[in-house]
């Protein structure tokens, strides 16, 4: 028997839903069987927690007397984005500072400000008949800005490849630190908890899906960058590797840093963990079947680091079953693995999100908008002349 | 006769005390052969000496005793490596870093084996968060 969102949101409000995370969905429908469930659970959580680099904040804040254009805007010494309007701005998660490079960069300020702290911003502008300041330079936070809201672009992928580093140098990388001589594998994500991989084709997640935003209610903006639907699937639906990303927005004011937090990887730069939260509507059998989705069942590639001159670089084929183990087998030897997600934050989150839906404080959004299905990725041609005549 | 052990042993002791006579009185009233591996003193805050003690065992416990007694704290097998694990977020990032297999995750935490670390310090290198020092030798 399907079930309408209408339905699912009057459970909530009246406190009534049945909710679970994509965790403790897996045994439930083991042991209960795919229609009694269906039938049973209204929502399933599913949350992740990792270091999401296409991330960033929108801040206006608001007119100085006289007013300023800023072409050039720096908080807390970090550059931000100054080619808005006379006073928004955007500031990039990965910006590094002018002094302090990537140990405080634009995720740090972005936390500073979610924090309440006083941030020094410092603007600069040629002056205009309009606006003829010159030169700004004053503490200000959160509470004394106008909009302050963060929109990452490309969060939460549904898959992501693994790596390992078969070079004889110890490599530095986004994806942590890959020893030497094919030492160890890292990977990067919530695997059967993460959002993306428990809807595969994106029946219930598209814009306007309501979402926990690192303690906030955001939603789901748009589809991500790097948006790729048409990928290599198991017969479960599930992409093997890279593939599908969303776009997320969420009002700061309503944000922890408990759920989101700056990062410095070493030799890469400043990244931030973003901790999301997608709440899925258990509409029918088809639906919890993706939803009672396993590790063992979700497949990566693992691509060596040490190669990037080519795409051809895959060394291995490996399912999360054996990723979360801490120890996979390669070519007949054991190799080490460990996480770049937080699994600990990721059900944090799930179980947080499941009670604010059980207390009826989180209803569902229906999405506005489906995402493409068939997306191919481009890439860039390096080319000297404009085909332009 | 009595076998002789060796433990590796962090103190951490309070500013005013200095290492040199507790050395002194850890070889004459305890028989035991030390050797000091690093020392770490700011007269300010705390100083913290890693040691190893050899000796039986009667002799290692009545000497960590008579640490104790001198509210020096005492952590076996204790190493200049630093987590702050009320901020850890069991990320994992520091696991790649640690070839001798020091740290995993067990349970959604991070675990830190001591008597595996070389301090080889790569972890601190590692960790996103920045929550990994060496008490011995800060940046
Ligand atoms: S200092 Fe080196 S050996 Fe010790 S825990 Fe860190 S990475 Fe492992
Ligand atoms: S890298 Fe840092 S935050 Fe992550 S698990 Fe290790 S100590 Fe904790």
């Amino acid at each position: 028997m399907a079930k309408t969102y209408k339905e699912i949101n009057e459970k909530i409000a009246a406190g009534k839903a049945v909710v679970v995370d994509a965790e403790e969905i897996i045994d439930i429908v083991k042991k209960d069987g795919l229609k009694k469930t269906a039938e049973k659970v209204d929502v399933v959580t599913t949350a992740t927690f990792g270091p999401m680099c296409s991330s960033g904040a929108f801040v206006n804040f608001g007119h100085s007397t006289p007013p300023i254009r800023m072409s050039k805007i720096y908080l807390n010494d970090v550059e931000c984005c100054g080619g808005l309007a006379a006073v928004d701005t955007y500031i990039g998660a990965t910006q590094p500072g002018e002094k302090t490079g990537i140990e405080y960069g634009g995720a740090h300020v972005i936390c500073d400000l979610i924090d309440g702290k006083d941030v020094l911003l410092k603007a600069y502008s040629p002056g205009t008949d309009c606006y003829p300041r010159k030169e700004l330079r004053t503490y200000i936070n959160i509470n004394e800005m106008n909009e302050a809201y963060l929109y990452n672009p490309r969060n939460c992928y549904q898959n992501y490849g693994a790596a390992i580093n078969t070079s004889s140098k110890r490599l530095y990388t986004y994806m942590g630190i890959l020893q030497p001589n094919g030492q160890n594998i890292t990977y990067s994500t919530a695997g059967q908890l993460s959002p993306l991989l428990n809807d595969p084709y994106f029946r219930t997640i598209g814009m306007g899906t309501k979402i926990f935003l690192a303690g906030a209610q955001g939603y789901v903006a748009w589809y991500g960058t790097q948006f790729k639907t048409s990928v290599e699937r198991e017969p479960n639906g599930v992409p093997v590797g890279g593939a599908a990303t969303i776009a997320v927005v969420g009002n700061m004011r309503d944000m922890s840093t408990e759920y989101i937090k700056p990062a410095v990887y070493e030799g890469y730069g400043t990244s931030m963990f973003v901790g999301i939260g997608i709440p899925i509507p258990v509409l029918d059998e088809e639906m919890l079947k993706y939803l009672s989705v396993e590790d063992k069942d979700i497949y990566t590639y693992v691509y060596d680091y040490s190669d990037r001159s080519s795409e051809d670089n895959i060394i291995a084929r490996v399912n999360y079953a054996d990723l979360k183990s801490g120890c996979v087998e390669i070519n007949g030897r054991k190799v080490r693995t460990s996480p770049m997600t937080s699994m600990a934050k990721s059900r944090q989150i799930a179980a947080v999100l499941k009670e604010l839906i059980q207390k009826g404080e989180f209803i569902l959004n229906e999405p506005v908008m489906k995402f493409p299905q068939d997306n191919k990725l481009n890439s860039i041609t390096i080319r000297e002349k404009s085909k332009r005549k | 006769m009595t076998p002789i052990n060796k433990v590796k042993v962090m103190l951490i002791f309070p500013s005013m005390l200095a290492a040199e006579p507790i050395s002194y009185y850890l070889v004459k009233s305890y028989d035991l052969k030390i050797n000091i591996l690093k020392a770490y003193v700011n007269y300010n805050v705390e100083g913290r000496l890693l040691i190893e003690l050899e000796g039986t065992d009667a002799n290692i416990k009545n000497a960590l005793k008579y640490l104790k007694s001198l509210n020096i704290k005492t952590i076996k097998n204790g190493t200049g490596t630093y987590i702050d694990f009320d901020n850890c977020i069991a990320c994992g990032a520091c696991i790649a870093a640690c070839e001798p297999g020091a740290l995993k995750l067990e349970n959604d935490k991070l675990v830190f084996d001591g008597t595996k670390c070389l301090e080889c310090r790569l972890c601190e290198k590692a960790c996103p968060e920045r929550l990994i020092k060496n008490v011995f030798n800060q940046r």
